[in-house]
């Protein structure tokens, strides 16, 4: 056992101990009954997601993981809530009967396609995409490797990002504003 | 070979999608099972995480592609969550609720 212990790597030990942490939020999230519990439970989720894509070797993307989805999309969550006066008084809404049944087929379908996809192709095959990042992060720095193909080759997705995101300012405004 | 050492010496990216799977499939049983409009949502934010998780998977295997399109994910996830909770503000206003047996105008 000791043995087995010391033969450990390292990233693979705080990958388990992550992956635990992020599937632990994400049952907590969906069995609380409390909204603001829940959504407490999703940022865990979310923070243990950013501690392994930085184990996967994608630090920017951890950044922003936290940043953008922790920081600034939870508190979102969290203002509607708290805005709603949500955070007390709920009562339990979990759906009865059947709906639990559906709710664990449509899980175990959807777990077993995914599984099954991953199981006849034998894991992810090594394409040599690690060199080729680990190449433009020692060209370009860990934000400039990611910065350049999104100024270069998906210059056009980016601009038309760019227009979703102020289609959605627009309709949040129209449809939260009790009269325009 | 046994489980146990199986774990241990996997690839992380393999591990990672399989990881992947299993958020996904945890924040469709949330969909389905919660009635609660903002839980559904903060259910379809978790599948989104789920997939911005495979491509970061992937990008160690394809390249850089994979972690600029996680990108574009977060950004449609922003808008998401403005545009839904700005619905579900509105239709509080009207029903005084969020729960979704509620939500029976558009229903035969």
């Amino acid at each position: 056992m000791t043995e087995f212990l010391n033969n450990f790597p390292l990233t693979n030990l705080l990958w388990w101990v992550f992956a635990s942490v992020a599937v632990g939020g994400g049952l907590g999230m969906v069995t609380r009954k409390n909204p603001v519990a829940s959504l407490l439970f999703l940022v865990l989720t979310f923070f243990a997601l950013a501690a392994i894509y930085v184990l996967l070797g994608a630090h920017f993307i951890a950044a922003i993981q936290i940043i953008v989805y922790a920081g600034a999309i939870m508190v979102l969550f969290l203002f509607v809530i708290m805005l709603l006066n949500l955070g007390h008084d709920y009562q339990s809404d979990m759906r009865g009967g059947l709906w639990i049944v559906a709710g664990f087929t449509a899980a175990g379908v959807v777990g077993f396609l995914v599984w099954n996809s991953f199981g006849s192709a034998g894991g992810i095959v090594e394409r040599g995409g690690a060199q080729q990042i680990a190449a433009a992060v020692e060209q370009s720095n860990v934000v400039g490797a990611i910065a350049m193909p999104l100024f270069d080759n998906y210059l056009v997705h980016f601009e038309l990002v760019g227009v979703l995101l102020l289609v959605a300012i627009v309709g949040a405004v129209l449809l939260a504003k009790r009269r325009i | 070979m046994n489980p146990l050492q199986m774990a241990r010496d996997m690839d992380l990216s393999t591990m990672s999608l399989a990881l992947s799977a299993i958020l996904f499939t945890i924040g469709v049983a949330g969909v389905v099972i919660r009635r609660n409009a903002i839980i559904l949502f903060l259910c379809v934010e978790l599948m989104l995480n789920a997939v911005n998780l495979s491509f970061v998977a992937f990008s160690r295997s394809v390249g850089i592609d994979g972690q600029v399109f996680v990108f574009f994910v977060m950004t449609v996830a922003a808008a998401e969550a403005a545009v839904g909770l700005a619905l579900v503000i509105a239709i509080f206003r009207h029903i005084e609720s969020v729960d979704m047996k509620n939500f029976n105008l558009l229903r035969w």
